[in-house]
């Protein structure tokens, strides 16, 4: 058997000598995130300066590493020295960074997160110290962020691909068993075990099985999925081989929205430096079994995330779900058995079978183990992609990790449009399968948003079946017109037009649909709003009896005010208001006419943020 | 469609009814949109009806059939951009624009669609002109660079 082993030896070398690179090396976390937070115009900066001084230095782009809203984090190692990491860079500030080390010799203080070396290696805290990284258990993300994801070599130097050189050494049933030990449920939200699909794909008998990577990730909110494959694809790819392995699957999809144009490139490159490496294709690593992947680009459906609408996608055709029987471990794509897991659930398998089933089980809870990555968004501080163990609370997510909110706290939305919003009681509630779904959400495939007392519940319930009525397929008549009919009540209300038996209304319809519709997308459809009602009722009530918004967002239930006594006429909102509905003349307070004012919220957020005065408009329910 | 890049597809595909989709995918990646003509090519091409391709195409969102703008414009308003106020940008845009999500301005220059997410969910609320991703962006800052012309540079 030809192993990896001396091009791992290769590899291991070439990474130490970026540790310990002669040359100053300058990381850009360039993910969708840090480029859209601006790491492109600082990587510029970054080959402007260097061009200009002619100085010497590598620059890497890296995956995310976690704390987007830290981004453009940019990382300098200059020999001898362990990376040291900046975060919210701009071109200007990187210069001053890069002056400093370049030209002065000495560490840039401002905007400082941590180093990279050990432990008191530097006077300030390293970076895996800083309060959101702290308490997490970072396995699936272990690579991201910290190695160049385009570079094959940075994957085998930290043991990339040994889980898979293992698994050949075993028959498929030891690797199927060890899986089954470690207790690994499905990650795209559902928690159904690994293995048991496994096992019934591997015992169907077929001459052909598919292997299919849900990456999906439909969920509006979620991002964990993107993030892994933009930071560390060989991760989710090694998975893949390990569950094919297992399967005897010799054709592998990787279904991936084409909403993330990033992902699907690094996805390409990582296909072929593994194909170069004789990772992909007959005889792999001169063992009997073969594998190749593919792309499949979603073409934009949420209904695509369950299997046999995704399946039918894949054959070209509309992607509407069917009756199970057959799962599709039975009779899947074109009617051969096919394996369909999500892309945390894969890119953690390597993980699992190189450290073994007893090291992974060590993290989690009973009945659910082994950590699980979350995008953690909304009103919450420290916002960003995040891993911890299950069981740990949602209050220590979110204000451990998340440090908390601005303003008071009102709600946490986890599992997208199929989960639920829950109240400040589930804060101390562990997070895992059985007990988020206990409280009427769902864990989902990892989305969770933060909502503060500014968040309207009624407008966000709306949001989500907005969401799932644009998404319904249209097959079973209970989701496609039911959703239709949830919105429409709930529009009601948000106008102050609802009546209190419209309440019931909601609940006996959203049980209808949950009870009568085919798929996933139509049975937890109306669960944003089950939530809502069971747990703020009485905000649904204000909304009803009282005619008011008591978080001030629905539009018809609003009015703006400009307090006279704070206003002083610098005229900034005069020039924003898109419809002149505010008047006044320089240095006086200023009128508003609200039979003009079409609450668009421009003069809210001039006055907040860039007028004289500050806060002088108000939004009142 | 010309019949270079339909000879180009020819050379990509088997020409299966199972390549339906990617095939769609990248005609409207070359021109922008599916032409009925270009919907008539592959109808005969992969032997299926032409309303069997509608009825796949007009399933996903990704498809058009109207020819694009010359920018576009994306809002997102996934759960973390519409708790922070991806509506309101989507409705600045709509004024000032004066277009409809999913048309294309009078001159021909902007398409302004809304999007379910863009993943970049931690930088909310986030919108794209072409392949570029804005993070944190405002009503406020949607006006300028409106006023600016929205060209790409970043201020």
């Amino acid at each position: 058997m030809t192993g990896l082993e001396s091009r791992r030896q290769e590899a291991k070398k070439i990474w130490r000598e970026l540790q310990e690179s002669p040359r100053p090396v300058v990381y850009v976390g360039a993910g969708s995130c840090g480029l859209a937070a601006g790491a492109a115009e600082v990587i510029g900066a970054v080959e402007g300066y260097l061009k200009k001084t002619g100085q010497k230095a590598d620059i890497l782009r890296v995956g995310c590493i976690g704390p987007c809203y830290l981004e453009p984090l940019v990382d300098v190692q200059m020999p001898g020295r362990p990376r040291i990491s900046y975060s919210n860079m701009t071109p200007g500030l990187v210069k001053g960074v890069l002056e400093s080390f370049f030209e002065k010799g000495e560490v840039y203080k401002g905007r400082l997160v941590g180093h990279f070396g050990a432990n008191g290696a530097m006077e300030f805290p390293r970076f895996f110290d800083h309060p959101m990284l702290a308490s997490q258990t970072r396995i699936v993300l272990r690579n991201c962020g910290i190695i160049d994801p385009e570079n094959i070599d940075h994957y085998l130097a930290r043991d990339g691909y040994t889980g898979f050189e293992r698994c050949l050494s075993l028959p498929w049933n030891e690797v199927l068993e060890e899986v089954k030990k470690s207790g690994l449920r499905g990650r795209g939200g559902a928690g159904f075990p690994t293995w048991r699909k496994w096992l019934v794909g591997r015992e169907t008998e077929n001459d052909k099985k598919f292997l299919i990577c849900n990456a999906d990730e439909g969920d509006p909110g979620a991002f964990m999925n993107r993030s892994l494959i933009e930071g560390d694809p060989h991760a989710l790819l090694e998975g893949m081989l390990i569950a094919a392995y297992t399967l005897g699957a010799a054709e592998g999809y990787v279904y991936i929205r084409a909403e993330y144009p990033l992902a699907i490139a690094r996805l390409r490159h990582a296909l072929k430096s593994m194909r170069e490496a004789g990772l992909l294709g007959e005889k792999i690593l001169g063992s009997d079994f073969g594998f190749d992947i593919r792309i499949k680009e979603g073409a934009g459906a949420f209904v695509c995330g369950e299997e046999t609408a995704l399946i039918a996608s894949v054959e070209g055709k509309r992607g509407m779900p069917r009756t199970r029987p057959p799962f599709p471990a039975v009779s899947g794509l074109w009617g051969r058995p096919t394996v369909i897991n999500n892309v945390e659930t894969l890119a953690t398998l390597p993980h699992i079978i190189r450290n073994g089933s007893e090291w992974y089980s060590q993290f989690g809870t009973e009945t659910s183990k082994g950590t699980k990555t979350f995008s953690l968004v909304g009103k919450v501080r420290r916002t960003g992609l995040i891993e911890v163990p299950l069981g740990m609370t949602l209050r220590q997510v979110i204000y451990d990790i998340g440090g908390g909110l601005v303003k008071d706290f009102k709600a946490v939305q986890t599992g997208g449009p199929s989960g639920g919003c829950l109240s400040e009681e589930f804060l101390d509630v562990p997070i895992d399968y059985e007990n988020l779904a206990a409280a009427g959400s769902i864990m989902g495939s990892g989305g969770l948003i933060v909502l503060d007392k500014n968040t309207c519940i009624v407008d966000t319930a709306k949001y989500f079946l907005n969401f799932t009525q644009a998404e319904s397929c249209g097959k079973c008549v209970p989701c496609r017109v039911g959703t239709r009919h949830l919105v429409g009540i709930l529009e009601r209300i948000s106008r102050g037009r609802g009546e209190v038996a419209d309440l019931k209304r909601l609940e006996e319809l959203g049980r209808t649909i949950k009870g009568g519709s085919l798929c996933g997308l139509g049975q937890t459809a109306p669960n944003p709003v089950l939530t809502a009602l069971k747990f703020f009722r009485s905000e649904f009530l204000a909304h009803i009896k009282d005619r008011r918004c008591p978080a001030a967002v629905c539009r018809d239930l609003v009015t703006y005010r400009i307090v006279k006594e704070k206003c002083t006429g610098c005229q900034r909102c005069v020039q924003v208001c898109p419809t002149g509905a505010i008047t006044g003349p320089r240095s006086e307070p200023h009128n508003l006419d609200m039979t003009k004012c079409i609450k668009c919220r421009s003069c809210y957020e001039v006055c907040r943020f860039d007028a004289i005065a500050g806060d002088a408009i108000v939004i009142e329910s | 469609m010309n019949s270079e890049t339909f000879d180009d597809l020819k050379k990509l595909f088997k020409g299966e009814p199972a390549d339906l989709i990617p095939v769609l995918q990248k005609i409207q990646a070359e021109e922008g949109y599916l032409a009925p003509e270009s919907v008539r090519s592959v109808s005969r091409w992969l032997r299926m009806s032409e309303n069997e391709i509608y009825g796949v195409a007009t399933f996903f969102a990704q498809f058009r059939f109207t020819r694009p703008g010359e920018h576009v414009l994306k809002v997102c308003l996934g759960t973390a951009c519409h708790v922070r106020g991806g509506e309101q940008i989507l409705d600045v845009l709509k004024r000032r624009l004066e277009v409809d999500p999913g048309g294309v301005t009078a001159d021909g220059r902007f398409q302004l669609e809304r999007v379910a997410c863009l993943g970049c969910c931690a930088l909310a609320p986030v919108l794209s002109v072409d392949d570029k991703i804005y993070g944190q962006s405002s009503v406020l800052k949607i006006q300028e660079m409106l006023d600016g012309g929205l060209h790409h540079d970043r201020t």
